[in-house]
């Protein structure tokens, strides 16, 4: 079993009839993931790729018996959007949408915590590429062709520097159990530690890749969590060592503001942990390969 | 987005927060005027640039007339002011803002950010007001008060009341100094701000509670819904490439290096720039040229990144998901083709469509130097750099 998504999970997809929306469920429902319907208000008994346009969650979940749901709604509605799916009863979230205000996250985490643990959706991003279990589904926007199935759990803030990994690995014939996008915005739904959990209880995930960049305590906080709970070998890379301080780099949540949040301090932090830290970009695959022996 | 102190002023009073009486000017003389209009006997002239450390930086001045306002800001007006925040370069004055001088009796700091670890919003409080947050941290963290806020009810008056009793407030002066943490509270939530500093906060001899400077940044992914906020953007203290890029959609950083990048992703654009590095070359700035990456958008990647007269050998990488290699490829050809560039250009494609977009780069007829790996880019193009330096031997080696 992977983590977060199987070949059944039944799929929607929040905002589909978007451009890109529908450029991906197209791309999803090629690669075999189970996509039953979509939600889009005022546009419900449209089709979108053969598969049916519900207005509201609730309605899809209750027609389709959907689980987990790709939020590509514009960064005005997304956290509105994201709140009707943890109210649907829905599993899992994913959330593309890059762009959504702070203020906006910091309610929604609020409003996701009404719902007893067992009752309450998980969710990864907002700003992250999705998530992906090889040969099995995809929920996200990364090309499904460049992951192997295999043994490999990668956890990532950076979208094509998680390409860039499993690209790597591919090459050297090594797969992926699953890789998730945690996603580049300075509050977002699940951490490295909440992913980290996962993947521990994951049978077919033998070995953990982090990729990590500059800004924030969620690496170093994941250093202290992989210290104390997790058995399985860790391998790491921190992008941004030539990253200047107190500027943000690209991603919303990439600027170095505090201490332990550089490169520099975050490789020190995750290498005193017990992780095996990649050097560079370049041998991220090659550093798992040599782990895994 | 940042703002001026006199903006954050003027928002914050209006949320109920207590501010010395002042005015801007845009001229000596209108600061001059602008003295006599608030009256009084003492006056302080601040400049106004975005950013910290001014006093000590010279930004910052106090005067006993009117004349001395004129003569003061005379200095000021036009000149750029270097403080330990602005970089060498230093940020443009032309704004001023006159206050009136107030009697000190006690500096607090005062903080509201949002908190990463705890996803909310946090404030944090010290005695040690007028130090930088960073100084205090260092030589007195015992002093740093702390709250988080939950989000769904907001800045209750009890943990403001909290606050000010830690802080040694006397209780006459306790609703005043709730008020005030409330009306910055509702400030950041309400206007979107992703932090408001006030520092120093003064307890006045009067027993007055004063924010005596004040700073604001807000969050840019919701300025759409704020528009009178947006029509505080000051262009004349941003970079110029920064915010010419940040107009198009484009995310750039600008650095001291030779080799300029262009990538997709905000974490392979930071992996491109430390892979040059370990290559032995200097990456000239950051850019990611986010999701749709059209031809238009490569080309005017292109313009941005050679408007740095440093930039000496270009690196494009490109990993496609959302994109497709020949997109990318087709917007690299045309942009060359319309404007021609003097600097060696590598090229690394991969992921979707990479086969097309290899091609179109092939058969460009166009002298791109092509790499498969990230690694391979690299070195590649701190080759290329190192080779074009010797033919140029006028241009400086890092």
């Amino acid at each position: 079993m992977s983590i977060f998504l199987e070949r059944e999970t039944r799929v929607i997809v929040q905002g589909i009839t978007g451009k890109m929306a529908r450029f991906h469920t197209k791309e999803m429902l090629d690669y075999g993931t189970n996509v039953v319907g979509g939600v889009v208000p005022g546009k419900g008994g449209e089709k979108v790729e053969g598969v049916p346009v519900f207005n509201t969650v609730k309605e899809a979940v209750a027609e389709t018996g959907a689980e987990a749901t790709l939020v590509f709604v514009p960064p005005p509605a997304a956290a509105d959007s994201i709140m009707e799916a943890a109210d649907a009863g829905i599993r899992y979230c994913v959330c593309i949408t890059d762009g959504i205000p702070a203020q906006d996250m910091i309610r929604v985490k609020r409003y996701m915590y009404r719902y007893p643990k067992e009752r309450r959706m998980i969710l990864t991003g907002p700003n992250c590429a999705g998530t992906i279990s090889p040969g099995k589904a995809m929920l996200g926007i990364m090309p499904g062709h460049i992951y192997l199935p295999g043994n490999v759990g990668i956890i990532g803030r950076s979208g094509t520097l998680g390409y860039e990994a499993a690209a790597q690995l591919k090459e050297r014939g090594l797969g992926v159990s699953t890789s998730v996008g945690i996603g580049g915005d300075p509050i977002n739904g699940s951490s490295f530690r909440d992913v980290l959990a996962h993947f521990e209880k994951d049978d077919e995930t033998h070995i953990i890749c982090m990729i990590g960049e500059i800004g924030g305590p969620q690496e170093a906080e994941a250093a202290e969590y992989i210290r104390d709970h997790i058995s399985k070998p860790v391998v790491a890379y921190i992008a941004g060592l030539t990253a200047p301080k107190g500027r943000t780099m690209g991603h919303a949540g990439a600027i170095i503001s505090a201490f332990g949040e550089s490169a520099s301090e975050k490789v020190e932090i995750l290498t005193a942990a017990g992780v095996t830290m990649a050097e560079n970009p370049a041998v991220i695959g090659e550093t798992i390969a040599r782990v895994m022996q | 987005m940042d703002i001026h102190e006199y903006q954050a002023k003027e928002i914050l009073s209006q949320f109920g927060v207590g501010i010395p009486q002042g005015a801007l000017a845009y001229s000596p003389e209108q600061a001059a005027y602008r003295a006599r209009e608030i009256g009084g006997e003492r006056w302080v002239v601040k400049a106004q640039v975005h950013a910290g450390g001014r006093g000590k930086a010279g930004g910052v001045k106090l005067c006993d007339s009117d004349h001395e306002i004129q003569a003061v800001t005379e200095n000021m007006f036009g000149q750029k002011l270097v403080t330990h925040q602005t970089g060498p370069e230093g940020k443009g004055i032309y704004r001023v803002y006159v206050e009136a001088a107030v009697p000190i009796a006690r500096e607090i700091y005062l903080g509201f950010v949002l908190d990463r670890a705890t996803q909310r919003v946090m404030i944090i409080a010290s005695s040690e007001g007028g130090m930088e947050i960073e100084d205090i941290s260092a030589e007195s963290p015992d002093s740093m008060i702390r709250a988080v806020v939950e989000p769904a009810v907001g800045l209750p008056e009890f943990q403001c009341r909290e606050i000010a009793f830690a802080l040694g407030i006397k209780p006459g002066m306790i609703q005043q100094m709730v008020r005030t943490l409330r009306g910055c509270y509702r400030a950041l939530r309400e206007l979107d701000a992703t932090m408001v500093e006030v520092n120093p906060l003064v307890l006045t001899s009067d027993d007055r509670v004063l924010a005596l400077d004040a700073k604001m940044a807000f969050d840019n992914n919701a300025l759409f819904r704020h528009p009178q906020i947006m029509e505080l953007r000051d262009k004349s203290q941003e970079d110029p490439r920064e915010s010419r890029a940040a107009d198009h959609g484009l995310s750039y950083v600008g650095l001291d290096g030779n080799i300029g990048c262009i990538v997709n992703g905000a974490g392979l654009a930071m992996a491109t720039m430390d892979t040059i590095k370990l290559a032995g070359g200097e990456p000239a700035n950051f850019l990611d040229i986010g999701g749709g990456a059209t031809p238009e958008r490569v080309s005017r990647a292109f313009r941005l990144v050679m408007s740095d007269k440093n930039v000496q050998a270009i690196l494009i990488n490109i990993f496609a998901g959302i994109n497709r290699c020949d997109w990318v490829a087709e917007g690299i050809v045309r942009a060359l083709r319309d404007e021609p560039i003097d600097v060696p250009v590598v090229v690394r494609l991969a992921g979707t469509n990479v086969e097309e977009g290899q091609k179109i780069l092939a058969q460009s007829g166009l002298p791109l130097i092509r790499a498969t790996t990230l690694m391979e880019a690299a070195e590649r193009a701190v080759q290329a750099w190192r080779a074009d330096t010797k033919r140029n031997p006028n241009l400086k080696v890092v």
